[in-house]
């Protein structure tokens, strides 16, 4: 689903952002993305929504190339993605409704298959009842899961967190959660950048922790090795 | 059309930035119409002052009406002469007589020569053409001179020049302006909605579906700010017209149309740059 291989980015006013980094994320994988601030966790993620291209090595997503990928496909290739931000982004005078269709409207879905997605997808992430609020009248939890079902609603195959949970409550934050695993448990792949430890002491999924732009520990490969080392 | 709605939903949910687009193309617009009417209104009191542009044969005292009359049909045939008149003697008396009334006692019978006059064809009135039909008529031997005010005409045509290539350079100037204040104007339209802007592209929204709403919204303001700044103009020269002496001009059907146009591929164009700059920084 995700390869990145001796992947670097340098930012010509900041400098290296990225060092060497390689990692694979599996079809259906949940893993957690973790690490202190400026450790490069949110540049791993635009690299795989293509918002940035590496300044070495190659980031593939979905079957998407950094080394090949034209600026036209990446539209095609973010349509098989869903992006989710600490801050929401949802537009502030549409409803969460108009919100979720919008990313239909874009993406060129027939009109009248819309307002069927929408309430599907809504009732997923358990707003069925509030499909014509706008943003400022919802919670930040109830916000958040707007812009889930809003990265849902078009059958990602893969789900791309950077820090959901950081601008909520310990309550509304497992609300989100859990809502991240349930979509996981249904196939979706799910990536998700945080440093709330907490949650990820208390999952079993695969972490991936980052320093000054290195991956410094992976679950996957700890295990691996000591599996490996167990077995000589 | 989701194009024409999202178009429709920018200009209701921010109808000020939407006025003050209209209003800041017109103003524009406005700028290069006024001047444009100046340009048109210069060349109309020209091409009235070119009309005027006439041969005068002057022939010997000895020389027939007939032989006048034999000339004159030949000079009819020349391609750059419109028409032909004979005055007599006591005609350019009487004429001298009318246009300098006050001095009308000066002129005594048979002071003035006859002559034959030569009115030439619209675009054969430049100075050029002008020596070469009186060189032809200086052919004649009963012609005895032949005026036709050649230092006044140099001095329009060069006159004409310069207001042709001022009319080029200032124009061009007014209407780079206006493409920069337009193209503000959208660019602070785009900026307003960068943020839906990137959340589309963020979920999958090509660039050609971004920009068609922009292109659309730009079209529109260029055209209503074309017809806000026709009616601008046209309120200005009425109100100045009744202080000028002279019949003042507007622009033809033709000429507001192609105004319009203008403002909206100004419109179009503008939009097409910024939402083009901003996609290629997004």
């Amino acid at each position: 689903m995700i390869r990145f291989t001796k992947v670097s980015k340098l930012y010509p006013r900041s400098g290296l952002a990225l060092r060497d980094v390689s990692f694979h994320v599996a079809k259906g994988e949940f893993a957690f993305l973790t690490g202190a601030s400026g450790a490069g966790k949110s540049t791993v993620l635009k690299l795989i929504f293509m918002e940035e291209r590496p300044t070495a090595g190659e980031v593939q997503v979905g079957g998407f190339s950094s080394y090949e990928i034209r600026r036209k496909e990446i539209a095609q290739l973010r349509r098989r993605l869903g992006i989710v931000f600490q801050d929401f982004r949802l537009l502030e005078d549409r409803t969460a409704e108009a919100n979720v269709a919008f990313a239909l409207e874009v993406t060129g879905t027939p009109r009248g298959s819309i307002a069927a997605k929408v309430h599907r997808v809504l009732a997923q992430v358990g707003l069925a009842s509030k499909g014509g609020a706008y943003p400022r009248e919802l919670s930040g939890g109830e916000q958040q899961r707007v812009a889930i079902a809003r990265a849902l609603v078009n059958d990602p195959v893969l789900l791309v967190a950077d820090e959901p949970t950081g601008n909520l409550d310990e309550r509304a934050t497992r609300g989100v959660f859990q809502l991240l695993r349930e979509i996981n448990a249904n196939g979706t792949a799910v990536l998700m950048a945080t440093h709330n430890l907490e949650l990820i002491r208390h999952s079993d999924y695969r972490t991936i922790e980052m320093d000054h732009g290195q991956i410094v520990f992976d679950s996957a490969e700890a295990a691996r090795t000591a599996i490996e080392r167990m077995a000589e | 059309m989701p194009a024409v709605r999202d178009a429709a939903i920018a200009f209701r949910r921010a109808p000020l930035l939407s006025a003050l687009s209209i209003t800041t193309i017109a103003f524009s617009l406005f700028a290069v119409g006024l001047f444009g009417l100046v340009v048109l209104n210069i060349r109309a009191a020209l091409q009235k002052v070119e009309e005027r542009v006439e041969i005068r044969a002057f022939v010997t005292e000895k020389t027939t009406v007939e032989q006048m009359a034999l000339a004159s049909e030949e000079i009819t045939k020349y391609p750059e002469v419109q028409r032909v008149d004979i005055v007599t003697q006591d005609q350019a008396l009487e004429r001298a007589r009318r246009e300098l009334g006050e001095f009308r006692d000066v002129f005594e019978a048979g002071v003035l020569p006859a002559s034959i006059d030569v009115h030439l064809q619209p675009g054969s009135r430049d100075p050029a053409t002008v020596r070469r039909v009186a060189d032809r008529l200086r052919g004649f031997d009963f012609i005895d001179d032949v005026r036709f005010g050649e230092e006044w005409l140099t001095q329009l045509y060069r006159l004409r020049n310069i207001a042709a290539v001022a009319g080029i350079a200032l124009g061009l100037a007014f209407a780079i302006v206006a493409v920069i204040i337009i193209g503000a104007t959208i660019r602070m339209a785009v900026l307003a909605r960068s943020r839906e802007i990137a959340i589309m592209r963020l979920v999958g929204a090509t660039d050609g579906y971004v920009r068609r709403p922009f292109l659309l919204e730009g079209f529109v303001k260029g055209v209503l700010g074309g017809l806000l700044a026709l009616l601008l103009t046209w309120l200005a020269l009425e109100g100045i017209s009744q202080y000028l002496s002279f019949q003042t001009v507007f622009f033809d059907r033709a000429l507001a149309i192609v105004g319009i146009a203008g403002g909206a591929l100004l419109g179009l164009v503008g939009s097409a740059v910024s939402v083009g700059r901003h996609l290629r920084r997004v």
